[in-house]
């Protein structure tokens, strides 16, 4: 029997450990293109200051690389952990991208950032420059598999059920990796990347344009932040774009969500700029609309109907029944591979499999053929998916990021009439941009993965019956344990990071400084000069016990 | 031999090569972290030593990430049950896996003598915690765990967390951490100078011949354990689920394959010689070498573990008739193909870039550089 508590707090914590893992994701997308990009400028102008840059920005993005690869490990693992009904059920496919990923990917880029920091003497200019290179191609190609992966989840492509093994199985690999959903999400999720690490940069620089500190390299990194920014933002909305053409297809009940629209409205349907969505009246209390706009913004035509919710439940109602023959013929399939009436029922029922296997959280005794009409009417109301929440990560996460090309834009005309430094406020608000990027990232996550309830596997596989057999306990202790270890994480990071960041460039040329008393110093200049004998190391602790 | 019986063993036996390369590389930084305490007695000692694999370490980790991720690709259902299955060691090794790279990367940022003490303490959990879980582990897979499937393969696991933890699986896991400390006192021995390297010397030639003791022990304790022998199932070269086939608990399977092939006593034998060598010529300062016979240690010990189960490779206890084995838990073949079509191309790469990382960085750790250099852990 699958308990509803263990599947709530298993998908707890697995938002709870994704979206703290794609903390760190996006900035390092961006910075290790940032780096290769500064690199090149090195090499190609030789100008010093830019190898300064690329070490300065470098040190910032290994506090940030080391979380982002620790909490990675948790999500490898959530899966099996968590999720192991999910993983048996689509391993077989969803396995392959995780693996591809560190084989062709994760491993150059983890390989590579070792010699990319320290390599600096070892390597000539040109192999330096390629070993650059190669980090943010293989951070970048991560993000292609693992998406690759997500795409799978979000609009099964080239996958089938196999009676025998009871699972699904790969049947084209390319109709599994140039899935659209993939591909568009895999540049959205790039991009959004790449304007993370301008945000970053141009926020950062801005701190020292406004402390008057290391003014050479902040101008040089607030002006190709611009420059990087502006192109990225521009490409993430058009990628965003893509997203929402490609969900009408594939998502109708994502994207109904997405905009609350819960009646079929004749085409063109009116856009709902604001509105406060009501779950259980399944109406809008009320709604501020631009007529005509939705379907020429989501269909890229005047004349596609879209679907409304109360529509899509009806219709999914009905694919519930048709699929509820399709999980009792598996069961007789699973004692007896072998016989062919129950094969000969699953093949007639086969498209709505899925939608037999939600009913069984509603049916007695969790088994499908014991379904009321009670049964399936809830869970077809189940087929939608929070709208409330929906409607307003996707909004918060468009504002912000029109709020950023906004920033973007202004920075290019200043930067072009060279008066950024002149305007303090504007220095600030870039400062204070940084958590921005973050947040449109996370409220992206939530847009894509609460829209995709109630599946793990969109059509094929409910949420509810992925998560593992665990008691309560288990889940509960993981779940504090997590949450522990992650908040000590963050506050030991945050810390860094800003005591990296107060630091600033290391200027060892100008500012040679013995190196016993560099530790000493720095532990001076952070504040903490009343420290006992024992906390400071010495070098006295140096020599031999 | 028909491809997807051919796909099936090549990839039981690529699971042997990323269980190698994963006990090799990641064994070899675990130990470095586990002996960090024992061998380092400096404040830059241990910096020095955690320079010694600082270049590598990231990419090494790789091979604990692709395990992960080979495993669910090709063995999705072992993936599945083993992970959850083994929950809460999962978990400690998850947790203490996580927090080295974070002892690495921020150790040495802050200069007070308490935080880097609190890493190093971090290093010794995360060294060896994960290196007896590892061991445990595969102690576990010999003896057998008691789980379970339901119609749809939706998998109980009905024991207990502490019987995850008895004394053959220590036993396992002890070996594991001792093969672990004898790699990164190798390491160590080839990367520093001096006294240090004096130090790492002796550890780890000890640390090599408690692991052929424990390694005989073993092997005398699986020769009286119960094994498991499949009596009736599907053609291997079929797909199947473990719900077609009748499993045995037999006394002294575990050897069979030994006993019908004798010529098999070389996998255990090679295990003994990597060690006993290994400690030998790490004794008469031949670091590298000794280094390199601890590579054929560890795979005389998964090679040995490895044939002893053959074809299984997650037996239940409980059902043993629904036990995991090579031809139930593996991918489709058309899976196996890709995934071998990726793994001709790119395993060949990652380990020859992986060469020239270690080329690149060659030499002694120069000591008096570390202070200077801002980026050095």
């Amino acid at each position: 029997m699958i308990n509803d508590t263990v599947v709530e707090l298993s998908r707890w914590q697995f938002a709870a450990t994704a979206l703290y893992h794609f903390l760190f994701v996006p900035l390092t997308l961006g910075l290790t293109v940032f780096l290769a990009a500064l690199e090149t400028v090195y090499v190609v102008t030789g100008k010093q200051i830019y190898k300064e840059m690329t070490q300065f920005w470098a040190k910032l993005l290994l506090i940030n690389f080391a979380l982002g690869v620790a909490t990675g490990l948790t999500m490898e693992f959530e899966f099996g952990t968590n999720w192991s009904f999910y993983s048996g059920f689509v391993g077989d496919i969803f396995g392959a991208p995780l693996a591809v990923e560190g084989l062709m990917a994760f491993f150059m880029e983890s390989t590579m950032i070792g010699l990319m920091i320290f390599g600096w003497d070892r390597l000539s200019r040109g192999q330096h420059l390629i070993v650059t290179y190669l980090v943010a191609l293989g951070s970048n190609l991560s993000a292609l598999w693992i998406l690759v992966a997500n795409g799978f989840m979000q609009d099964p492509q080239g996958a089938v059920f196999n009676p025998i093994t009871m699972r699904m199985e790969l049947e084209s690999f390319s109709a599994l990796i140039f899935s659209h959903d993939a591909q568009a999400k895999f540049v959205h999720t790039s991009i959004a990347g790449y304007v993370t690490a301008a945000i970053f940069v141009a926020g950062v620089s801005a701190f020292y344009l406004l402390k008057k500190r290391h003014l050479e390299l902040a101008r040089r990194s607030f002006r190709m932040a611009t420059i990087f920014g502006v192109l990225s933002t521009i490409g993430v909305i058009t990628l965003g774009d893509a997203l929402g053409f490609i969900g009408a297809h594939a998502q109708p009940a994502k994207i109904a969500a997405m905009e609350a629209m819960w009646e079929t409205e004749k085409a063109p349907a009116p856009f709902n700029l604001a509105a406060w969505p009501n779950q259980d009246k399944q109406e809008n209390s009320w709604a501020i609309q631009i007529p005509y706009l939705l379907t020429p913004l989501l269909t890229h035509t005047m004349d596609t109907e879209l679907p409304g919710i109360k529509n899509l439940i009806a219709h999914n109602a009905e694919r519930i029944k048709n699929g509820i023959p399709a999980v009792e013929a598996l069961k007789k399939l699973s004692s007896n591979p072998n016989d062919a009436a129950a094969l000969a029922q699953f093949k007639a029922h086969e498209p709505d499999l899925g939608y037999g296997f939600l009913v069984q959280r509603y049916a007695p005794n969790q088994d499908v053929s014991q379904a009321t009409e009670a049964n399936i009417a809830q869970a077809a109301q189940d087929t939608i998916p929070d709208v409330f929440a929906i409607y307003w990560v996707f909004r918060i996460m468009v504002a912000l990021a029109f709020l950023m090309l906004a920033f973007f834009i202004l920075a290019v005309i200043y930067s072009l009439r060279n008066e950024v430094e002149k305007h303090p406020w504007f220095l600030k608000f870039s400062l204070w941009l940084i958590p921005v990027p973050f947040l449109a990232c996370e409220m992206g996550w939530l847009t894509a993965e609460l829209g995709r309830q109630p599946w793990t596997v969109y059509n094929l596989l409910p949420t509810w019956m992925s998560a593992s057999s665990h008691s309560v306990q288990y889940m509960v202790f993981s779940l504090i344990g997590f949450v522990g270890l992650y908040t000590i994480f963050i506050l030991i990071e945050m810390y860094l990071m800003v005591r990296a960041i107060k630091q600033g460039p290391d200027q060892h040329d100008a500012h040679p400084t013995p190196s016993s008393g560099s530790l000493g110093g720095s532990v001076l200049a952070s504040g903490a000069a009343p420290v006992h004998a024992k906390a400071l190391i010495v070098d006295s602790t140096n020599k031999e016990v | 031999m028909e491809l997807y019986l051919g796909l099936k063993i090549l990839w039981w036996l690529l699971l042997g090569v990323l269980l190698l390369g994963l006990a090799v590389m990641v064994g070899m930084d675990m130990g470095v972290g586990a002996l960090l305490r024992v061998i380092g007695k400096t404040d830059l000692e241990r910096r020095t030593m955690l320079n010694a694999i600082g270049p590598h370490w990231d990419g090494n980790q790789v091979w604990f990430i692709l395990g992960g991720g080979a495993i669910f690709a090709a063995f999705p259902l072992i993936y599945a049950t083993a992970f959850s299955g083994l929950y809460v060691v999962m978990l400690l090794l998850l947790w203490s896996m996580i927090m080295r790279p974070l002892a690495f990367e921020y150790r040495s940022k802050i200069p007070t003598a308490r935080w880097r003490n609190i890493a190093d303490w971090v290093f010794l959990i995360s060294g060896a915690l994960p290196m007896i879980i590892y061991g445990a582990a595969m102690g576990n897979m010999l003896q057998g765990v008691p789980f379970h499937f339901d119609w749809d393969l939706r998998s109980y696991y009905t024991g207990s967390f502490i019987s995850l933890f008895n004394p053959f699986a220590i036993l396992a896991g002890v070996l594991s951490l001792m093969l672990a400390a004898f790699m990164g006192a190798a390491m160590t021995a080839i990367k520093t100078e001096g006294a240090l390297a004096a130090r790492a010397r002796s550890v780890g030639s000890l640390a090599a011949f408690i692991a052929v003791a424990l390694f005989a022990m073993g092997g005398a304790w699986v020769a009286s354990m119960h094994g498991f022998v499949l009596t009736h199932s599907v053609d291997p070269a079929l797909a199947q689920t473990p719900l077609t086939q009748t499993v045995e608990r037999v006394s002294g399977a575990l050897l069979a394959h030994y006993r019908a092939l004798p010529i098999l006593w070389i996998v255990p034998a090679l295990g003994f010689i990597g060690m006993v060598l290994g400690g030998l010529l790490l004794r008469v300062n031949k670091p590298a070498i000794a280094w390199w016979m601890g590579v054929f240690a560890w795979m005389g010990v998964l090679g040995a573990t490895a044939i002893s189960l053959f074809p299984f490779l997650m037996p239940s206890s409980s059902v043993p008739s629904q036990s995991l084995t090579i031809w139930n838990s593996i991918s489709s073949q058309h899976t196996l193909l890709w995934m071998t079509g990726f793994s001709v191309v790119f395993v060949p790469l990652i380990l020859w870039y992986t060469s020239w990382a270690f080329y690149v960085m060659r030499g002694k750790v120069d000591a008096g550089k570390i202070e200077k250099d801002p980026h050095a852990y």
